[in-house]
């Protein structure tokens, strides 16, 4: 479960990308590079444990299940709040520069 | 148990290389803005492959930084000493160092073979953009 939403994520964001890419203001594309190598990881955890206990890895238990939706969104949002923080950093748009300038101006 | 390790130390050698092929090329560029100029411009479409090495590093930064989380989720990396649980006792770490070695290496082989088809794909586009680009230079001439 935790592959497949993560998985999910990499391709939203891969979509998200490429609807303006190469220009990349916003740095989705940290979002596709940080998803996709997740999801390759996790597909080999998946492929060793398939070869481990065979079709049973596509029953799981719903209490196993639930734990790896839980565990895959909150990778999801651990992968947003890193971005935002990227962004906050980076301030493609100056906002936080602007802000801090015009305060500046004001003192 | 660890084996996010291997993917993450592939990651520290890619970076270091990627920090070093950047250095170079830049001094490089350096050199041949002096010399050359105009062909210059030509070799500045081309994707450095310090750029290229980049897109390694994100895959594997991301995808370690992604599972150490997935690890502290099941418990199995600890804030303390010796911070992996499958290393407090040997017959744990035989077992943590059998997973390294195999899944370990498996996630670090797979994103490395992901990245060179992503290689592969650069450098047709790149071919194919520098044929177009040809063609409409000799409709022009």
């Amino acid at each position: 479960m935790t592959l497949l939403v993560t998985a999910f994520a990499a391709v939203i964001s891969f979509i998200l990308w490429y609807r303006k890419a190469p220009q990349d203001e916003w740095k989705i594309s940290f979002l596709c590079w940080m998803y996709t190598g997740a999801s390759l990881m996790w597909l080999v955890d998946a492929v060793v444990e398939y070869l481990s206990v065979g079709a049973a890895y596509f029953t799981p238990a719903p209490a196993d299940l639930l734990n790896d939706l839980f565990l895959g969104l909150s990778v999801i949002l651990l992968g947003l709040c890193i971005w935002a923080i990227l962004l906050l950093i980076r301030d493609p748009r100056g906002v936080i520069r602007k802000r801090n300038g015009r305060g500046g101006k004001e003192e | 148990m660890a084996c996010f390790a291997v993917p993450a130390a592939e990651a520290v050698i890619t970076t270091v290389a990627e920090l070093v092929l950047r250095s170079r090329e830049k001094k490089n560029a350096q050199k041949e803005e002096k010399t050359e100029g105009a062909a210059l411009t030509l070799r500045a479409e081309k994707t450095p492959f310090s750029r290229k090495l980049g897109w390694l590093n994100r895959l594997l930064w991301g995808g370690s930084f992604l599972l150490l989380f997935e690890h502290i989720w099941h418990g199995e990396v600890i804030p303390f000493f010796p911070f992996l649980t499958g290393a407090a006792n040997p017959a744990d770490a035989a077992e943590m160092l059998h997973e390294m070695a195999t899944s370990g290496v498996a996630m670090a082989a797979l994103v490395t073979l992901f990245w060179l088809a992503m290689l592969g794909v650069s450098t047709l586009a790149g071919r194919r953009n520098a044929a177009a680009r040809r063609a409409v230079k000799e409709k022009q001439e």
